[in-house]
């Protein structure tokens, strides 16, 4: 079980503010964590993996990694990040760059074969594709065998196909190694795939925590889909009003009355859900 | 012409480049620890240290090799002490020089490679402490040989500057033949003593040494950024 209750001041884009997080963490389990930029959520990976300090307690199992009297240093801390921009060693080659981290041939060579980077064993870094070089930085993360691994948006900077062969290999190697895992994401498909537990965070506290198709999926009450888009514009077309919504990757127009369209403002996330063949739109 | 030159004495060349070696090498073990802590550090002292590190460009030779002799010479405490401990007498011989050559020199050693390590993605520097790896492994093994040309910059304009100096040798040195008459000295001395002839040689030299240095950084450089590319990416 891990256990952390933390608590640092930030000043961020949006001025000041506090985060607050009280969460625990079975062994094993595989946790997404969700939210807008400047949520605190890099911030508490950092805090961690102990590259920043904060105040409050860090427990995994009976380790005590923070509390009033100990930090310990990310040296000490048994702990696996895999960094959005890959942040590999480019003097050192593929197999280097895991051996770097604990001399160990044999499992070295067991994570390139799993995530089917044998063959570039030897390559530099700088030669190889952002894909290839995200699964060695995974490789590179899980070579201490950690307690706790930390992926910050590990999957953002690839393509659509590219993130999912990866997606299926954190899950290959999440069930063969265990680990517990806390990853940021901002992708609902990515986290359903990978997650058994979403944490939303909002200014720095804890907002949601949950089950991933508790926590992301709409649709409530009886309606039978629902979709979150931004209201791009509202046009009147003779008596009724149309209201462009932008879904995802996809534009939708929805008729709304006169009365619907005076409390909608442009540039709202507004909230598009159907019952049978009616349509709602509400903000 | 070529009598002239067989009869050259080379001994202040030779001076010149072991006094040069002697204080780029101690000079690149004081530096690093040094360019690493004014990289990393968001302490309020950072800017008192980098302005004291970059004095040496500002100052004339005269005004630190002044200095550096009120320090050193028997009459201080510093000088007594070396004196007394150890039997080294630290001004008007080689190792004065080398002393004296390290203050001049250190904002060349520094300040390459404090950019150098400040260029370097932070990402990779705390993977590795990540990794379990401690910051004197880090600066070895990830540090240092990501920042090549800085860190050849480094060493050659450090080694260079230390050919070329003057002002504070002849402060420190004086113009003692085999101990501490270096090249630039003995340039001095010849265009005083109207020797034209010789000062032309040497000071031919001279020119032609530091172009070559020079041109061999900007070619490392230049072939590495092709080389590498997105270095630190």
């Amino acid at each position: 079980m891990i256990k952390l209750d933390i608590h640092k001041k930030l000043s961020g884009a949006n001025g000041e503010m506090e985060l607050n997080v009280q969460l625990n963490i079975k062994e094993g389990e595989f946790l997404a964590l969700s939210g807008k930029s400047g949520s605190g959520k890099t911030t508490l990976l950092r805090i961690l993996a102990g590259l920043e300090e904060a105040e409050g307690s860090i427990k995994i199992g009976e380790e005590i990694w923070l509390d009033k009297t100990t930090f310990l240093s990310p040296q000490k801390r048994r702990i696996g990040f895999v960094f959005q921009d890959y942040a590999l060693f480019p003097n050192m080659t593929v197999l280097d760059n895991l051996l770097y981290v604990v001399k160990d041939k044999i499992l070295a060579r067991k994570l390139l074969d799993i995530t089917e980077l044998s063959a570039l064993e030897n390559r530099l870094p700088n030669t190889l594709s952002g894909g290839q070089k995200q699964r060695v930085s995974l490789c590179r993360a899980m070579m201490r065998q950690p307690k706790l691994l930390l992926l910050d948006e590990p999957l953002s900077a690839l393509d659509p196909s590219m993130r999912t062969k990866l997606q299926h290999e954190i899950l290959t190697l999440h069930k063969e190694f265990g680990t517990t895992t806390i990853m940021v994401s901002h992708d609902p498909s990515e986290i359903y795939r990978l997650s058994s537990r979403v944490v939303v965070l909002d200014q720095g506290e804890i907002i949601n925590d949950g089950l991933c198709k508790d926590v992301l999926l709409k649709t409530s009450g009886s309606s039978k889909f629902s979709f979150e888009g931004e209201l791009l514009e509202i046009v009147k077309v003779d008596v009724i009003y149309i209201a462009i919504v932008s879904i995802g990757q996809q534009l939708v127009e929805i008729v709304v009355s006169s009365q619907e369209a005076e409390n909608l403002k442009v540039g709202d996330m507004v909230n598009v859900s159907t019952k049978a063949f009616t349509p709602n739109i509400s903000s | 012409m070529i009598e002239t030159i067989l009869a050259l004495d080379f001994e202040p060349f030779l001076l010149s480049f072991k006094l040069a070696f002697l204080t780029t090498l101690i000079l690149f073990i004081l530096s690093v620890p040094l360019a690493w802590y004014l990289s990393q550090t968001r302490s309020k002292i950072k800017p008192f240290l980098e302005a004291l590190t970059a004095l040496p460009i500002v100052l004339p030779p005269s005004v630190l090799g002044f200095y550096i002799l009120v320090a050193l010479s028997q009459n201080s405490p510093i000088g007594a002490f070396f004196e007394e401990t150890f039997g080294i007498r630290l001004v008007f011989n080689f190792t004065g020089l080398v002393v004296a050559s390290c203050f001049y020199s250190l904002p060349f050693m520094v300040q390459p490679l404090q950019s150098g390590f400040e260029s370097i993605n932070k990402n990779m520097l705390e993977a590795s402490y990540i990794s379990g790896k401690s910051q004197f492994e880090t600066i070895i093994k990830v540090a240092l040989p990501n920042i090549k040309p800085a860190l050849l910059t480094a060493l050659i304009v450090t080694f260079a500057h230390t050919v070329g100096e003057f002002g504070v040798v002849l402060m420190v040195g004086g113009s003692i033949p085999g101990e501490t008459k270096v090249a630039s000295v003995a340039i001095y001395e010849m265009v005083e003593m109207l020797d034209y002839s010789s000062a032309h040689i040497y000071s031919a030299i001279m020119v032609l040494m530091s172009f070559l240095v020079l041109l061999s950084v900007y070619i490392f450089n230049h072939k590495h950024k092709t080389k590498v590319g997105g270095l630190h990416s």
